[in-house]
């Protein structure tokens, strides 16, 4: 458990404490807390899950699954790579990555900022519903997959399928894409994409242009029912 | 879920404690994989026409010295090394015609792995629990491939373990899970397979070993597996001098990798990997799906 709150500084080593004692800290009173530290993470999966208070968290070291998962006001910065499920389901705050996040990074999430320095594997940003991502390097295949609302930003190329079946999230990418994927298409740069793109740049601390990138939203043929289409799969 | 490991050492000075750096590797593994758990070591090569034969016998009262007494009366010159229930039988007898005289004496006995090189022990329980059965810590070699398994489409038993082997020095595990493995398996076995576990993954540890004895790459064979192969899977593979990972073309079971001067270390999750030395500085990385990547001891 916890030793000493000093200065509302708090520090746990998970070489010696349980993940249950961090995340039930977590979990409970945190107004006399401003900023906690978690030691050799060593890859534990679920670390600051589900937090909701406005505290800073580092994570001192690669995380594993789920880390920072349904996320709300806290700011999370995992110092290394995360596993699978980084930040998924955020509701606001913010999360960020200093190395590579694994596959499904920022799954579901209605809001918050998620920062990936380095790149994220397949399927980030799936079924993104109102939160944003920026992405240092590159993002995996089936990326914004069925993204519902919410901005991805990738600075480095994307893999194959990206933006598959797309409803109003929209995709800004700086490099190259494998492939699209059904319904979604590369459509002109408004000011206001211009703007969107600068300011999330301007929030995750990269300093690319706007007028880098190319902006990726859905056709929307699929938003409709074409009876005319060849039916057979 | 299932959890795969595998390390290969590039420092010669590390091969003594290839067992001691590995063993938390697979405990780390062990909730992804809690019913059985299995190892495949690459150690000392045996010479000229010796072959090592794994061993297994479910009964642990098995009587290993009948045996013994047995194989030196029928095959000659032959040097046994018991552990709980298995034994590593080297011999210079023809592989195929032991099994067959296995299979005649002493039937509830199962050959694991056959090879120059390969050791194999598979069983069921916590990795934990069959690590201390088998002594895993006191391993030594180049390279090892390891499993824990959480099945999921047949019984837990030790044949359904992993790592499956085909021919010699061949062996493979498997995250995941394959949809065809029926059509699979009545595909080779019209080729002469001969099937010894209602495992998916047999299926694949087969399919791929008889692309390799066509003469096919191990990617122009995992080229085809990716067409013939319906289901899921990171596969670790391992040869007398080198290790293979492959993950399906939608990336769906994890792998990472770690890579320094010393080692190669493989892993489902990274939390398998934390304990190893030097591994704060590696090159860590998550393999590219449908991507090979192969490591050769040097």
């Amino acid at each position: 458990m916890v030793s000493a709150v000093k200065s509302g500084r708090v520090v746990f080593d998970l070489a010696k404490e349980s993940l249950r004692d961090v995340n039930q800290f977590l979990h409970g009173d945190l107004s006399a807390v401003t900023a906690v530290a978690v030691e050799n993470p060593d890859g534990a999966n679920s670390i600051a899950v589900g937090l909701n208070a406005p505290v800073h968290v580092d994570i001192n070291g690669h995380a594993g699954y789920y880390a920072a998962g349904m996320n709300q006001l806290a700011t999370v910065v995992v110092h290394g790579n995360a596993g699978t499920g980084c930040a998924e389901n955020m509701m606001s705050g913010r999360v960020e990555v200093t190395g590579f996040a694994s596959a499904g990074a920022g799954a579901s999430a209605h809001g918050g900022l998620l920062v990936i320095r380095g790149s994220a594997g397949l399927r980030c940003g799936i079924s993104l519903k109102g939160g944003n991502i920026v992405v240092g390097g590159d993002v995996g295949s089936f990326s914004a997959f069925m993204a519902q609302a919410g901005n991805l930003v990738i600075c480095g190329d994307a893999g194959d399928g990206l933006g598959d079946s797309l409803y109003e999230a929209v995709i800004y990418v700086r490099g190259q894409v494998r492939s699209l994927g059904a319904d979604a298409r590369i459509e002109p740069m408004t000011e206001a994409d211009h703007a969107t793109v600068d300011k999330l740049l301007a929030e995750a601390g990269i300093s690319h242009s706007s007028k880098e990138f190319k902006r990726i939203a859905s056709a929307k043929t699929l938003y409709h029912w074409n009876a005319d289409a060849n039916q057979t799969y | 879920m299932c959890g795969i490991v595998g390390l290969l050492l590039k420092k010669q000075s590390l091969r003594p404690k290839l067992g001691e750096l590995m063993v938390p590797m697979l405990i780390g593994m062990t909730e992804r994989g809690p019913d059985s758990s299995g190892m495949a070591v690459f150690g000392s090569r045996e010479g000229g026409e010796r072959r090592k034969l794994s061993l297994y016998c479910a009964d642990e009262g098995f009587n290993w010295s009948h045996l013994e007494g047995s194989v030196l009366e029928h095959l000659g010159d032959a040097r046994f090394e018991v552990k709980a229930n298995h034994c590593i039988l080297s011999t210079a007898a023809e592989p195929a015609s032991v099994r067959v005289w296995l299979a005649t004496h002493f039937p509830t006995v199962h050959v694991l792995s056959v090879g120059r090189s390969i050791d194999l022990y598979k069983d069921v329980g916590l990795p934990s629990e069959v690590a201390d059965r088998y002594s895993f810590k006191g391993l030594t070699g180049t390279h090892l491939v390891g499993h824990t398994r959480m099945a999921t489409e047949s019984a837990v038993t030790p044949e359904n373990a992993h790592p499956y082997t085909a021919g010699e020095d061949w062996c493979l595990v498997h995250n995941g899970s394959l949809a065809n493995p029926g059509s699979l398996r009545r595909k080779l076995e019209k080729l002469g397979a001969r099937f010894e576990s209602d495992c998916d993954t047999e299926g694949a540890c087969r399919y791929i070993h008889w692309r390799l004895q066509m003469g096919e790459s191990l990617e122009t064979a995992l080229e085809h597996a990716f067409e013939d192969f319906d289901g899921f899977f990171t596969f670790l593979m391992g040869t007398e001098d080198k290790l293979a990972l492959v993950r399906d073309p939608f990336a769906c079971k994890p792998a990472i990798v770690a890579e320094t001067d010393d080692y190669v270390a493989i892993a489902s999750e990274f939390r398998s990997l934390a304990h190893l030395p030097g591994v704060k500085h590696a090159q860590l990385f998550e393999p590219k799906p449908a991507e090979v990547y192969t490591w050769s001891v040097q």
